[in-house]
C-alpha cells in the first residue's frame, strides 16, 4: 500500500475526506539550479524536495521533524506559497468565501522576520491591509485606521501582550515578546492553517514554555490547524497529533505523534530519537561515534536514501522503498522494507 | 575529588558591571564557582544569567575598557586574572584554559585555512618547526574522529559542515594541553546526532587528558549527560549548585524547579506546561533581595533580603551515593527551600 491509496480515517466517506483536508500536497518535488553550463543550462541542481505528499486535515497540529538540510523549511516554504513546486501540486481547500485556504507563517527569528520599521500594532495587522479585508471600506480613512488598531489590541490581548506597548517598534521587545507579536500577526488575517517555522529554538526555557501554552491555547480557541516544523522532538510530541520525519527531502515516517515518535520504525527515525538527550537518560561511557552527516542533495542516492547510513542495509535496500504500513497499523507509514513484519 | 588541590578556575563573590549611558548593567552580582581538575561542571541558565560573561571573564576576553569589576577576584591555576599584565594573560589562553564557541564559523579565521589556523596556535605556545606542528595538527584532527585529516586542514572554514567545523574547533582547544576548557554552547548551533558526536568526542578526550570543562549551556538535559556538578545561574548570580544528578532530581530552589517543570519532556502531550511567569529583571536596577522575588510563588517579606549561597541542610535522607562529593558540595540560595521531590519530577520518569 502506498500513501495515496490509504484511507484517510475508519469508515470515511471519500466526500467527507475531502471537507476535512485544508491543505494537500501531492508529489512536490523542489529543485534549485546551482551549476550552469555555458549555454546556461541547468548542470547541477540541489534536490530539496524528492516527492513529499501530504495531506493536513482541518483542525489537526501535524508535526514535521528532521535535521538541518532534509527540506524542512523549503517544505514551510511550498506550503505558504512563497515557493513554487517544480514539480507537483499543493491544493489548498477553498474556504467558505470561495477563496483558497488562508496560510499564515511563524518564522524561527522573530527580530530578522519582523519589520523594524513599522510599530508592533501595524506588523500585527499588515496581513489583514494585504488580503484587503477589513481595510476595504476606506483604506486611510479614520475609521479604518481605528479598527485596524482595535483589531490589533485585541490580538495582543489574546496572545499576552499589554494594548499600551503596541506603538512601540519590534527591538524595543523581548525574544519571547517578539515571538508573541509574530504570532498575533499570523493570527490577524482570520487563518485557517499556521505554520510554524521553529517558533521556540530562539528562545529560553521558560519562554518556550510561555509560547507552547499560548500555542496550544490559541488552537482550542480558534479551531486552528497547525504545521509545526522543528527539529526539537520533544515540542513536536507536546504539541502535536501527527508527526511525519524528514530524511533528505522524503518523508521517511509518518503517523500518529505517539506511534513514530514512541514506538518508531524506520532506522533513521530511531538514530534521530537515541541522539536526543534525555533528563533520565546518562551516558554509558563509550568510545565517541563515528560522524555521519547528511549527505549532499546535489546527487541523490540511488535506492533507499538512507542505505549509506543505514545500520540495516543489506540487499534489497539498492531499490526505491515506498511509504509503507502494517496490516495492523495503518496510519503508522515508513519508508524501510526491512522495517516492515 | 580531591578538596585540598588548587582549583583550575575559583571565582569568589565576582561582580562586574557594563557601563551604559546613564548608568551601569550589572551582568554579574556576586558569582562563586569553581572547578576542581578534570572534573566537568555544566553552569545553566536563560540568556542575559550571566553565563557567558563569567566565561569571557575567566579568560579576560571581554573589552578592555569596557567593563569594571565592582568585587570580587578571578584565579585561574591559582594566579590572579584580573590583576594580572595583558602579555601573562596571553600566555594563559589556549595553554591554562582554551575556550569553545557557540558559532563555529565566527570564530575561525574565514581567510585562512584550518591548518595554517591550527599551525598557528601550536607555534604561539611551543617552539615547534611548521612541518611537526601540521604532522601535529593533523593527528589531532585523526582523534577527532576526522575522516580525511590532511583534506580539512586544507580546507577553508567555509568547506566544512557546521559538525566538522566544531570538531577543529574541539582539536584546536586540545591542541596546547589546556587544564581547563571553556565550552559556551559549544553545540547549539548543531543537529541532536551531530550534537552527540560532538560532545562524545569532549567527554572523551577530557577525562582521557584529565582536562576539566566548564560546559555552558541552557539544555538541561545536555547538562544532565555530560556534567558532574551543576551551577545554575540567574540574574548574574548562583542560585543553586550541586552534583547534577541530584540537583536536576531533587531541585531545591524554586528556579530550578520551574526550568526542570516547563520542559515539554516532562509533561504529557497537550497538557499545558509550568511555565515560570515573567520575565528576567532589568539588570540596569539589580533588585536588592532576592533576584527570584517577583517570579517566585514562595516569595514572602524574608526574600526582600539577599540570601547567601549556602550549604543545604542535609537532616533530610539522602542516598549515600559512592563516589559523589561531601554534602556541602551542595550549595542553595533561597529563603524557602523546596521539600523533597514530588512524585512528578521529569527526572524521575522513565
Amino acid at each position: 500500500m502506498t500513501i495515496m491509496d490509504l484511507p484517510m480515517a475508519p469508515g470515511a466517506g471519500a466526500g467527507q475526506q475531502e471537507q476535512d483536508l485544508v491543505l494537500e500536497v501531492r508529489d512536490v518535488r523542489v529543485r534549485f539550479p546551482m551549476v550552469r553550463d555555458w549555454r546556461g543550462r541547468v548542470a547541477q541542481s540541489a534536490h530539496a524536495l524528492n516527492g513529499i505528499d501530504l495531506r493536513i486535515r482541518r483542525g489537526e497540529a501535524f508535526g514535521i521533524v528532521g535535521e538541518s538540510g532534509c527540506g524542512k523549511s523549503t517544505l514551510a516554504q511550498v506550503l505558504m506559497g512563497l515557493l513554487p513546486p517544480t514539480e507537483g501540486e499543493v491544493r489548498r481547500q477553498p474556504r467558505g468565501d470561495g477563496r483558497p485556504a488562508n496560510v499564515q507563517i511563524v518564522f524561527q527569528d522573530p527580530q530578522s522576520s519582523l519589520d523594524p520599521r513599522l510599530p508592533a500594532w501595524k506588523v500585527i495587522v499588515e496581513p489583514v491591509v494585504v488580503r484587503g479585508r477589513r481595510a476595504a471600506p476606506g483604506r486611510d480613512s479614520r475609521s479604518g485606521r481605528a479598527a485596524l488598531r482595535a483589531c490589533a489590541a485585541e490580538l495582543a490581548v489574546q496572545v499576552g501582550l499589554r494594548p499600551e506597548t503596541l506603538d512601540r517598534y519590534v527591538h524595543e521587545f523581548s525574544g519571547g515578546q517578539r515571538q508573541r507579536i509574530a504570532i498575533a500577526r499570523a493570527l490577524s488575517s482570520d487563518p485557517d492553517v499556521i505554520v510554524l517555522d521553529e517558533p521556540t529554538s530562539a528562545l529560553d526555557i521558560s519562554v518556550q514554555a510561555q509560547i507552547l501554552n499560548l500555542l496550544q491555547d490559541l488552537r482550542g480557541r480558534h479551531g486552528l490547524t497547525y504545521v509545526l516544523i522543528s527539529h526539537n522532538v520533544s515540542v513536536v510530541r507536546h504539541l502535536c497529533d501527527r508527526v511525519a520525519v524528514m530524511y533528505l527531502g522524503q518523508i521517511v515516517e509518518q503517523g500518529t505523534a505517539a506511534a513514530v515518535l514512541e514506538t518508531p520504525r524506520h532506522p533513521y527515525t530511531r538514530e534521530l530519537l537515541d541522539a536526543v538527550p534525555r533528563l533520565d537518560r546518562p551516558w554509558t561511557d563509550g568510545a565517541p561515534a563515528e560522524p555521519v552527516e547528511l549527505p549532499g542533495n546535489r546527487v541523490l542516492p540511488a535506492g533507499c536514501f538512507f542505505r549509506e547510513r543505514c545500520p540495516w542495509a543489506r540487499q534489497g535496500c539498492e531499490r526505491p522503498q515506498p511509504l509503507l504500513c502494517d496490516a495492523d497499523a495503518p496510519q503508522h507509514l515508513f519508508r524501510c522494507h526491512v522495517a516492515q513484519k | 575529588m580531591n578538596a585540598d588541590a588548587t582549583p583550575i578556575l575559583d571565582v569568589r563573590g565576582l561582580s562586574l558591571e557594563f557601563p551604559v549611558f546613564g548608568g551601569a548593567v550589572r551582568a554579574l552580582n556576586g558569582v562563586s564557582l569553581r572547578v576542581m581538575p578534570g572534573e566537568i561542571v555544566g553552569i545553566v541558565g536563560e540568556s542575559g544569567s550571566g553565563k557567558s560573561v563569567t566565561a569571557m571573564a575567566a579568560l579576560r576576553l571581554l573589552p578592555p575598557d569596557g567593563y569594571r569589576v565592582a568585587e570580587g577576584s578571578l584565579h585561574l591555576g591559582g594566579d590572579d586574572v584580573l590583576a594580572a599584565p595583558e602579555s601573562i594573560v596571553r600566555q594563559w589562553r589556549g595553554r591554562r584554559a582554551a575556550m569553545i564557541f557557540q558559532e563555529p564559523m565566527t570564530a575561525l579565521n574565514p581567510t585562512q585555512r584550518i591548518g595554517e589556523q591550527m599551525c598557528g596556535v601550536l607555534r604561539a605556545h611551543r617552539r615547534v618547526r611548521s612541518r611537526d606542528a601540521l604532522a601535529q595538527a593533523e593527528s589531532l584532527l585523526r582523534d577527532m574522529m576526522i575522516p580525511d585529516p590532511a583534506q580539512v586542514l586544507r580546507a577553508y572554514p567555509f568547506e566544512l559542515s557546521g559538525g566538522m567545523r566544531q570538531r577543529v574547533m574541539v582539536a584546536m582547544a586540545f591542541s596546547c594541553d589546556p587544564d581547563l576548557l571553556i565550552a559556551d554552547e559549544p553545540t547549539t548551533a548543531l543537529d541532536v546526532t551531530v550534537q552527540r558526536q560532538v560532545l562524545q568526542l569532549l567527554r572523551h578526550h577530557a577525562r582521557e587528558r584529565g582536562t576539566a570543562i566548564l560546559f555552558i549551556t541552557h539544555d538541561m538535559a545536555v547538562v544532565s549527560q555530560l556534567c558532574d556538578r551543576v551551577y545554575v545561574m540567574y540574574a548574574g548570580t548562583v542560585v543553586e549548585q550541586g552534583p547534577t544528578r541530584r540537583v536536576l532530581r531533587d531541585p531545591r530552589h524554586p528556579y530550578t524547579r520551574g526550568l526542570l517543570d516547563g520542559l515539554p519532556e516532562g509533561a504529557s502531550p497537550g497538557t499545558a506546561l509550568a511555565a515560570i511567569p515573567g520575565q528576567v529583571p532589568d539588570m540596569r536596577h539589580p533588585p536588592s533581595g532576592c533576584p527570584f522575588f517577583d517570579r517566585c510563588a514562595f516569595a514572602d517579606e524574608a526574600c526582600r533580603q539577599r540570601p547567601a549561597l549556602l550549604p543545604l541542610d542535609t537532616d533530610t535522607p539522602e542516598p549515600a551515593a559512592a563516589g559523589e562529593g561531601a554534602a556541602e558540595e551542595r550549595l542553595l540560595a533561597c529563603w524557602h527551600p523546596l521539600a523533597q521531590p514530588a512524585a512528578d519530577m521529569p527526572g524521575e520518569r522513565t
